[in-house]
């Protein structure tokens, strides 16, 4: 009843081509934004900031960086920690090596050696395929773990590659209490979102779904195969280095190789399958689920264990937390295959009917 | 000139090692399209399976007799394989028939995490050892062409033994009988095996048997080099540019690439290491099959992709 757009006539090009076409989504989503700007923080406490929204919003943040290379242009990659971690040490060492640099300006730095990185070990997609690539894409993150806690030079000559931060300072704001992250970081992601939004309706963004959807083809009606890829690669590296410049150095503070290793590949990976491959509202769907998931079931399990008068250790919860979190995946995937924004999308195709399905 | 040769040798057994992972994959992806990431994980949960029953086993029956107890030990772990090669199929895969290879390669993924927390709750998560009495100590070979001869390991002997039996055994049970005849028929076109009657669940689970049976071999060598423990699931990922390299289809690509993978990494490490620090076979590995990918994009041995509009 409220969500219908009979009667809403575009009489420009301009209407007719904005980024939300329809006067709802739009109100709905600035509301969303405008409630994370002001309401949140005024709502929650410091703990929800540390262990939940931070975490969501930079991973968020990587997955959109995922989706845009697998659910965009159909490239696999098993390599997406090793982006990270690119991002976050290259930031580092433009915030230790310059003096006086910014650390919005080293955060995007380490963002852009990303995506240098991200051509090179992009490079492979050019001739391997499918499987293939996403093997041959765990060459980078094998890479570049290795390269970490080996070449000193990288981590300023600390021992097994830890490195530290203080906090940063960005035009006379010292970020330092969750709050203060947690903003910094919406920011950020805002401004991503809407640069990704923009980019993946325009020229460049249809390039990319056109060599997903059949290369070859793609290639006939005039697409450069190595340009669609590789820029799809340069920009998804882009947003997972700043992702993991975040990471590393508002969320963590201080971090070593192991806080992006092939684990936090899966697991972006797993966001973007989860989420929905190929929409942007998937990548928060899938962060949001994964984040919570863990951290939920960690706090449920004790209390579902004393609920039946069992003492679970700390091992076997770990464990558990382990079947359930796999048989959930497998789960949603028999279930809905296409992720969450599918279930969403449905809902809202619902919406518009509603209440008068015929 | 020895001590090449030696890195040689030590290079070619690890090296059947890896193909012996390997082999897990190449079956389950030539039978059912599925790249199957819980291999690892299977390794892990058949070799905690053994590790565990060698010990119950003899505690239960009151007798300690080495021999009787790892073979009952075996025997159990593979009615226990088979019993989760059948829940795979039945709880999972059979939902997940025609879905993309990204959704079905997550889909094991989630499938790995179930065998880690199964295998970890039921048999328990501190290092665990398998003794099958391998010998441990290394002998001395050809000491009258070089000087101070080589020096083998014959624990690595015997693994890389097995190994080829295994192989052998598996081309013959491909070859020669009626099942291995449907499972290739299934492996060449799921829907020409469908429509001459090959009941597609069934030979699945079977495919899933063979690999579970393949993945206790590979628990149990490894197990009994490297101590039964959660990080032997990772050597899946050691596993992984074996199969890229070979062809994802083909099973001699899985040896002859865990056999190149496997002297690769020896002698990269030993020749190549000491100047950049170290610590290289992993991702040296990976670069090396990127190299032959970069000639072959199907591997060594896969089919050749043909691309149609």
């Amino acid at each position: 009843m409220f969500y219908r757009e009979n009667g809403q006539f575009k009489t420009s090009y301009k209407a007719d081509q904005q980024a939300f076409a329809i006067p709802q989504d739009r109100w709905a989503i600035v509301a969303i934004v405008a409630f994370a700007f002001i309401g949140v923080p005024l709502l929650v406490d410091e703990y929800m900031f540390r262990a939940i929204l931070v975490p969501f919003l930079i991973l968020s943040l990587a997955a959109l960086g995922v989706n845009i290379l697998v659910g965009y242009c159909g490239q696999i990659t098993l390599g997406a920690g090793a982006s990270m971690a690119v991002g976050a040490y290259a930031s580092y060492n433009f915030l230790i090596r310059v003096d006086g640099m910014p650390a919005l300006a080293a955060i995007l730095l380490g963002g852009l050696m990303a995506a240098a990185a991200g051509i090179v070990f992009g490079a492979p997609s050019l001739r391997v395929r499918g499987l293939y690539l996403a093997v041959a894409t765990l060459a980078a993150q094998f890479f570049w773990d290795w390269a970490f806690l080996r070449i000193k030079w990288f981590t300023n000559n600390s021992s097994s590659g830890s490195v530290s931060v203080a906090d940063i300072n960005l035009l006379g704001w010292t970020i330092n209490t969750p709050t203060d992250k947690y903003l910094f970081c919406l920011g950020i992601l805002v401004a991503f979102s809407v640069m990704a939004k923009n980019l993946l309706r325009g020229n460049m963004g249809r390039q990319w779904m056109a060599i997903r959807d059949m290369d070859v083809a793609a290639t006939v009606i005039g697409i450069r195969p190595m340009y669609a890829k590789l820029t799809a690669f340069a920009v998804s590296s882009f947003y997972l280095g700043v992702a993991g410049a975040l990471w590393g150095m508002v969320n963590l503070g201080s971090w070593e190789p192991a806080a992006f290793s092939i684990d936090r590949s899966l697991q972006l990976l797993f966001m973007v399958i989860i989420g929905g491959m190929g929409a942007i509202s998937g990548s928060f769907f899938g962060a949001a689920f994964i984040v919570i998931l863990p951290i939920f079931l960690n706090q449920m399990l004790p209390l579902v264990g004393t609920l039946f008068g069992l003492d679970v250790s700390t091992a076997l919860v770990s464990h558990v937390e382990f079947i359930i979190f796999g048989s959930l995946i497998v789960f949603f995937l028999i279930v809905e295959p296409h992720g969450i924004a599918r279930l969403w999308a449905t809902g809202r195709e619902k919406l518009r009917l509603w209440p008068f399905p015929h | 000139m020895a001590f090449f040769l030696e890195t040689l040798l030590g290079g070619l057994m690890s090296g059947m090692l890896y193909s012996l992972v390997a082999l897990g994959f190449v079956l389950i992806f030539k039978a059912s399209g599925v790249f199957n990431f819980a291999q690892g994980a299977m390794v892990l949960f058949a070799a905690l399976a053994m590790a565990r029953f060698s010990e119950w086993i003899p505690a239960w029956l009151g007798m300690d007799n080495l021999f009787i107890a790892n073979v009952l030990a075996f025997a159990v772990a593979v009615v226990i394989m088979f019993i989760v090669a059948w829940l795979i199929e039945r709880l999972a895969l059979r939902y997940l028939v025609n879905q993309e290879g990204a959704t079905l390669l997550m889909a094991t993924l989630g499938i790995a995490y179930v065998l880690d927390g199964i295998g970890q709750t039921i048999f328990g998560s501190a290092i665990y050892k398998i003794d099958v009495g391998m010998p441990k100590e290394p002998v001395m070979m050809l000491e009258s062409v070089f000087e101070g001869g080589i020096l083998i390991n014959k624990e690595d002997f015997i693994a890389a033994l097995i190994a080829a039996l295994l192989v052998i055994s598996l081309s013959i049970f491909f070859q020669k009988t009626a099942t291995g005849r449907a499972l290739r028929a299934v492996a060449d076109d799921h829907q020409a095996a469908q429509s001459i009657g090959i009941p597609l669940d069934r030979i699945w689970v079977i495919v899933w048997c063979v690999a579970g049976i393949t993945a206790l071999v590979a628990g149990i060598i490894w197990g009994s080099k490297l101590g039964v423990q959660f990080s032997l699931s990772t050597i899946a990922l050691r596993a992984l540019p074996v199969v890229i390299l070979g062809g994802l289809t083909s099973v001699p690509g899985a040896i002859i690439g865990g056999l190149i993978i496997g002297v690769g990494e020896k002698l990269s490490e030993v020749y190549l290491g000491p100047y950049v620090g170290g610590g290289i076979e992993i991702w040296f590995a990976y670069m090396l099959a990127l190299v032959f990918l970069l000639f072959r994009p199907q591997g060594l041995f896969g089919e050749k992709i043909i691309d149609r509009v």
